[in-house]
């Protein structure tokens, strides 16, 4: 499975226009201010907000995606993740073919309540619920934000991984520039110079 | 059967004000409230008297339609006064209207043409009193659910996008909100339900006892009106949720928020 992502003049109230076209295996690191519409960006490409413009993934455009199918192929990993069941396990359709170690988590966890998770014990399992849909894309919104740094590195080496394995595009929006500089083949910078409405 | 004046019905109001006076000497706060809810059902119940005793007397099918109209933009309009956080535009009253208008006067209708069959179908001393039953509990079902739907898309606006984010379809994703908000809805006429002739005795079938009626033919009007309410109710909060959902979620299954209006 390898898919290019293309954005043409994709653009909304907060962002844009912007062109891109993503290769296979790339992956951009997205970086600039607090508010400058990174988020928006991420949301407007996962179908979450409305957006002008086209996206397209290996020349099909968006619109001939259902919503759903589009989500789980352009996978978006918010900052602040959510869990709505009791438990963890819940939250998975195959909970058993889960390699939880990768991320230094034990099989335990798969059993506790969500009100007991730390916020590092979540997000490094909302990595691997996204990645149980086996995106082509993955947008990742500050995705190591509350980790520390050993952490930080194994939640990076799976998402190397699955990039390397799968040919998956990535959109990384991180604040920091070490990361940006260890994770990235390309960069942007946001706000995007270009033609505000 | 004995028929209540003028002064007894002061005598009465006489012990709300008792209820006033002692709110305002330990500044409770409620006088005012009290007092305007008081006079305002006064005002409306002998205007009511007023308008059915002219209605009895011509029993024309365009006076009753036009009096269920009223009836029915009132409804409406108490609807969407009663929510927090409201779909944005007309969406909110027409939502509230086209689901009680769908629910309560098909049931009333129902109920006049093929059970209670007065001649005519839309004799008013019959159709006004079920429709004005009917209607009142299927109002505050469906702006309890209509208010659970806005106001709980809202609190649950993180949850509902990750689950969409994760490729859930829009209904999967606010499955919970929904059943959130029909269960709330109904609540209170199940409740009803539950507990009338035991704990509470419900209005209509005291009326009918007080105004000298056979206990089992109020009984069993009551009881009629109880199984029509809570249809009228269930069809009336499944029609707003469906709508409202329909409005929270766009084509292409997103959340939009920007459709709720701000927080009054």
């Amino acid at each position: 499975m390898t898919t290019r992502l293309e954005l043409e003049r994709l653009r909304n109230a907060h962002f844009g226009p912007i062109d891109l076209m993503l290769e296979p295996g790339e992956c951009l690191a997205v970086s600039g201010p607090s508010g400058a519409g990174k988020s928006c960006f991420l949301r407007a490409i996962a179908d979450l907000d409305p957006s002008q413009g086209e996206v397209r993934l290996d020349g099909r455009s968006r619109n001939e995606f259902r919503p759903p199918t589009w989500r789980r192929q352009v996978a978006l990993l918010p900052s602040e993740c959510q869990w709505w069941n009791e438990r963890v396990r819940e939250h998975f359709d195959d909970p058993g073919a889960l390699a939880v170690d990768v991320l230094a988590l034990s099989p335990e966890i798969l059993e506790r309540s969500v009100a007991r998770l730390s916020s590092g014990e979540g997000q490094r399992l909302a990595l691997l619920r996204l990645l149980a849909n086996q995106p082509a894309v993955l947008l990742l919104d500050e995705p190591t934000v509350n980790l520390d740094e050993a952490n930080i590195g194994k939640v990076e080496a799976v998402i190397e991984h699955y990039r390397q394995e799968h040919g998956a595009a990535v959109v990384w929006v991180s604040h920091s520039r070490a990361q940006r500089e260890r994770v990235a083949t390309r960069e942007l910078c946001f706000p995007v110079a270009g033609r505000r409405r | 059967m004995i028929t209540l004046a003028a002064p007894d019905l002061m005598l009465a109001a006489g012990l709300v004000l008792v209820v006033a006076l002692l709110s305002i000497l330990g500044r409770l706060g409620l006088a005012r409230d009290l007092l305007v809810a008081a006079l305002r059902m006064t005002a409306q119940l002998l205007l009511l008297g007023l308008v059915l005793k002219t209605l009895f007397l011509q029993t024309g099918f365009w006076w009753m339609a036009l009096m269920a109209l009223v009836m029915l933009l009132m409804a409406g309009h108490e609807i969407r006064a009663r929510q927090k956080r409201r779909l944005s535009g007309g969406w909110s009253f027409a939502s509230g209207t086209v689901s009680v208008f769908l629910s309560a006067f098909s049931v009333t209708v129902f109920a006049l043409l093929v059970i209670v069959q007065p001649k005519p179908w839309y004799e008013p001393q019959y159709a006004i009193p079920l429709l004005g039953m009917i209607l009142g509990k299927t109002m505050s079902a469906v702006a309890l659910a209509l208010d659970r739907m806005s106001d709980g898309a809202w609190q649950q606006r993180k949850i509902l996008e990750q689950r969409l984010m994760l490729g859930q379809e829009a209904s999967e994703a606010s499955r919970d909100l929904r059943r959130d908000a029909v269960r709330t809805a109904m609540i209170p006429i199940i409740n009803a339900m539950a507990v009338s002739g035991v704990v509470s005795l419900p209005g209509s079938m005291t009326g009918q006892i007080l105004a000298g009626a056979e206990p089992f033919e109020a009984v069993r009007y009551q009881i009629l009106i109880m199984f029509l309410a809570a249809a009228a109710s269930g069809l009336g909060v499944f029609t707003a949720v469906w709508l409202a959902s329909h409005r929270l979620f766009d084509g292409r299954q997103r959340l939009r928020l920007d459709h709720l209006a701000g927080r009054d």
